[in-house]
C-alpha cells in the first residue's frame, strides 16, 4: 500500500508497504532515514522515539498505515524543528507554510557536520542537540536521537523542569552504556540556556 | 495482510462485521509488538485511529463514559478527580511514549491479567460497552468481562467502544509491584475504592490470578466489620486486627503461578502487603476529608 504523510515538514509518500510494517521501518528503510534507531522492536526501550501529530511515541509500535496524513518530525529534522519553534513560537510541523520543514534529501544526509567533528561547531543543532554534545551525554550514542526527540518535547511544554521531571519524561529511554548522569546534565544545560535565551 | 482504515464508528462496525478475524489495532501498544516480532501474522488489521468519537470522553453525572482509544496520559491530566484510581494506574504504565498511545480499550481488548488498568477498573466498578453491527450495543459488567488468560466476553464481530466508569464517590488507590519504577509489567498490582455512599469498598488484583479478579471475601469481610464498628461514621482509625485480616483475604483470593516475574508464593504476600497499605492510604484520606465532606480525591 502507499502511505501519504508529513515528515519533517515535507509532503512524503511511501510506495509497496507492508501492512504489517511499522513507521520505524517506513522511516529507516523506504525514506532513507536510520537516525530513528531500531532496537527492542517492543516498546521497551525508546530509541525509536519520533513526534507523531506532535506527540512523543514509538515509531515501532506505530503501524505505517496509521500514520496515514499524520505529521512525523523525526530526530534529522530535528534542529529545523526547534528553530521553527523557536522562530514562529511553536507551529514547528510545517502545517503552517511549504517552505518550511528539512527535505528527504537533507534529512538523509543529516550530520552533525562542522568544522569540529567532535563539538560539531559550525553545525546546525537544536539546543538540545549541542547541550549532549556540551555535557558528554553521547556516548556509543545509539540511545541518543530518542533521547533527544524525548528530551526537546520535554523542554517544549516545561521550561523549566525538576530533576523528577526529566526523569519523567526520558523513563521510556534506555541507555545501555548506563549514561544517564550526564544525560540528565545535557537536559538541565538545554533548560537553562534556554532560560537565558527568553 | 490487509488494513482496514474505517474513517467512522459505523464503518469500523462493518468492517468488523465483514472481517470477523480483523484484529483491531489502536495505540498498537500491543499488537504491533505480536506482528514485529511475528508472532502473529492477522488477515486483517483494523485501524482504529480514524474513529474519532473512540478518543473522546464524557464526565456524566454518575459515571464517566471513556472512550475505548483515550491515551492513558489524557486520563492522567484529565480525569484525575474523577477516576483517582485509573490515573494512578495509568500513571504506571510503561513510559510516556506509551502511555501517549495505548489506552484501556486496548488493555481490555487483551485482557491479560497483568493489565495494569483492570484492578483499578474492578474496584472503581464499571460496564464496558461493546458494539456489533448485527445486534447493536450492549453493557458488560466488569466482573463479567474476563473469562480467562487473555480472554474476554467480546463476540468475533464486536468492538469496545467505551466504559462507564463510576465517578469516585471517596478515596481510591493503587499499588503494583515491579522491579522498577518504569518500564514494567506488574509482578503483581492491586487496586482499591472507597464507596462511602453505599458504604462499601471494592478491589482488584492484578497479575495474581489467571484473570484479574477482586477479593470478594475480603470486601465482604472489610464491609461487614466497618458497619459493625459504625466506622463510615465516626472516622476512627481501622482496628489493625481488621486490616489484617482483610489483608489475608485478599491475599488468599490470589490464585498466582509461579513465573520469570515472581513465585506464586512472592505474589500471594505482597497482594496481602499492598492491600493493608492502600486500605490504609484511602480510609486516612477518608477520615481527613469527612470533616470536609469527602471529596473523591485520593
Amino acid at each position: 500500500m502507499r502511505v501519504n504523510f508529513t515528515v519533517n515538514g515535507r509532503q512524503q509518500e511511501a510506495d509497496d508497504v507492508w501492512e504489517g510494517e511499522s513507521l520505524l521501518y517506513v522511516l529507516r528503510e523506504r525514506m532513507g532515514l536510520p537516525g530513528s534507531k531500531n532496537a527492542c522492536e517492543q516498546g521497551e526501550c525508546g530509541s525509536c522515539t519520533v513526534r507523531l501529530d506532535g506527540v512523543p511515541v514509538c515509531s515501532c509500535l506505530v503501524a505505517a498505515g496509521q500514520a496515514e496524513g499524520r505529521e512525523v518530525v523525526t530526530v534529522e529534522g530535528l534542529a529545523d524543528f526547534a528553530k521553527q519553534r523557536a522562530e514562529h513560537g511553536g507551529c514547528a510541523t510545517g502545517a503552517c507554510g511549504s517552505e518550511s520543514g528539512t527535505t528527504l534529501q537533507d534529512a538523509q544526509q543529516w550530520r552533525a557536520k562542522g568544522t569540529d567533528s567532535q563539538t560539531g561547531e559550525g553545525g546546525e543543532l537544536s539546543p538540545v542537540q549541542q547541550a549532549f554534545i556540551d555535557a558528554g551525554a553521547v556516548q556509543c550514542g545509539f540511545c541518543t536521537p530518542g533521547l533527544l526527540v524525548a528530551a526537546d518535547e520535554l523542554l517544549e511544554r516545561n521550561d523549566s523542569p525538576s530533576d523528577a521531571d526529566i526523569r519523567e519524561a526520558l523513563s521510556g529511554n534506555l541507555c545501555r552504556c548506563t549514561g544517564y548522569e550526564k544525560i540528565l546534565d545535557a537536559v538541565r544545560l538545554a533548560a537553562a540556556r534556554q532560560g537565558e535565551a527568553v | 495482510m490487509d488494513f482496514l482504515r474505517p474513517a467512522g464508528w459505523e464503518e469500523a462496525l462493518a468492517a468488523k462485521a465483514e472481517h470477523p478475524t480483523a484484529v483491531p489495532i489502536a495505540g498498537g501498544t500491543d499488537v504491533m509488538v505480536e506482528i514485529n516480532f511475528d508472532h502473529r501474522r492477522p488477515e486483517y488489521l483494523l485501524d482504529l485511529n480514524r474513529v474519532t468519537e473512540l478518543q473522546d470522553w464524557h464526565v456524566g453525572e454518575e459515571t464517566v463514559q471513556l472512550g475505548a482509544s483515550v491515551p492513558y496520559t489524557k486520563i492522567m491530566e484529565n480525569l484525575r478527580a474523577e477516576l483517582p484510581g485509573l490515573a494512578l494506574a495509568s500513571h504506571t504504565v510503561a513510559s510516556p511514549q506509551i502511555r501517549n498511545r495505548g489506552g484501556v480499550g486496548g488493555n481490555l481488548g487483551t485482557a491479560s491479567p497483568a493489565g495494569d488498568a483492570h484492578p483499578a477498573l474492578l474496584a472503581a466498578d464499571c460496564e464496558v460497552e461493546v458494539e456489533s453491527q448485527a445486534r447493536g450495543s450492549r453493557l458488560i459488567p466488569i466482573d463479567a468481562f474476563f473469562t480467562g488468560v487473555k480472554r474476554n466476553a467480546l463476540e468475533a464481530d464486536e468492538l469496545i467502544k467505551s466504559v462507564h466508569i463510576k465517578k469516585a464517590d471517596g478515596p481510591q488507590q493503587y499499588s503494583k509491584v515491579g522491579t522498577r519504577n518504569a518500564m514494567v509489567i506488574a509482578v503483581c498490582a492491586f487496586g482499591i475504592a472507597l464507596h462511602p455512599e453505599t458504604r462499601t469498598v471494592r478491589t482488584g488484583i492484578g497479575s495474581a490470578a489467571p484473570t484479574p479478579i477482586r477479593a470478594k471475601a475480603a470486601e465482604e469481610f472489610l464491609n461487614a466489620a466497618l458497619e459493625e464498628g459504625g466506622f463510615w461514621d465516626n472516622g476512627k482509625i481501622i482496628t489493625p486486627s481488621v486490616a489484617k485480616q482483610f489483608a489475608e483475604l485478599c491475599s488468599g483470593a490470589a490464585n498466582p503461578i509461579d513465573d520469570v516475574r515472581g513465585t506464586a508464593s512472592y505474589r500471594k504476600h505482597a497482594v496481602g502487603i499492598m492491600a493493608r497499605r492502600t486500605l490504609g492510604w484511602t480510609w486516612e484520606s477518608y477520615r481527613s476529608g469527612k470533616g470536609r465532606g469527602a471529596e473523591g480525591v485520593a
